[in-house]
């Protein structure tokens, strides 16, 4: 009876994780500039990797199979806002302005990199050396 | 009921293909890329478990830990046009 239980939890995980992996996916498609589809693919990054590994421990039950599954888990947890943070942080310096809408709600900025000049880039050794 | 969780995760990956190919930006190809990654080591898992060969697992690590390094890398290479730092520092310094 417990184990049926068990499985039932298991296989909701699985499909809610691969429907979120969709989601994401489909708004990684979708959405109209970079910073939104970003948003987008954290969602697959978090609840669809957890629920998908989650279901999958379920099913392993207490082995060193689990174990190995919440290492994955951990390892994706910290690698993914790392690599987040360093691509969201390399498009900005890269002068990839957000799309924002002003108060009538039309959408202004572009979605296509150029290059800033000098003025907003306080730190001058950061900047790439141009040859 | 693996099968259906492998068969999202291989939809996921061609709809990021999709934008991966797309992309108008080399940042959005590489945010595809890492999706892919993602989704890669999310299919060796339920793949391991599908065939029952929980060995698969070791791979997911390998690629996860991979995936980081490839992004990070790729982006690295993109901040600075170049990947050694000593001789950024020697062009700095010069």
């Amino acid at each position: 009876m417990s184990s049926m239980l068990i499985d039932i939890a298991s296989w909701i995980c699985l499909l809610a994780g691969g429907a979120f992996c969709i989601v994401g996916a489909l708004g990684l498609l979708r959405m109209p500039d970079f910073y939104t589809r970003m948003h987008a693919a954290s969602v697959v990054d978090t609840l669809g990797a957890g629920l998908v590994l989650l279901g999958l421990i379920l099913q392993a039950g207490l082995s060193l199979v689990a174990a190995k599954l919440a290492m994955v888990g951990l390892l994706l947890f910290f690698t993914g806002p790392v690599a987040g943070h360093a691509l969201a942080k390399a498009a900005m310096r890269r002068g990839l302005a957000p799309l924002l809408a002003d108060a009538d709600g039309a959408l202004s900025g572009s979605s296509s990199p150029t290059r800033k000049q000098g003025a907003e880039s306080p730190d001058k050794e950061d900047t790439p050396s141009k040859p | 009921m693996f099968a259906a969780a492998t068969l999202a995760l291989l939809v996921t990956v061609s709809l990021a293909l999709a934008r991966a190919v797309l992309g108008p930006t080399v940042f959005d190809r590489l945010l595809a890329t890492n999706t892919i990654g993602t989704c890669t080591v999310l299919l060796l898992a339920v793949i391991g478990f599908l065939t029952g060969r929980p060995e698969f697992l070791d791979l997911a690590l390998v690629y996860g830990l991979l995936n980081l390094v490839g992004t990070v890398a790729v982006l690295k290479f993109f901040h600075d046009r170049q990947l050694d730092d000593r001789r950024r520092q020697r062009e700095a310094t010069r």
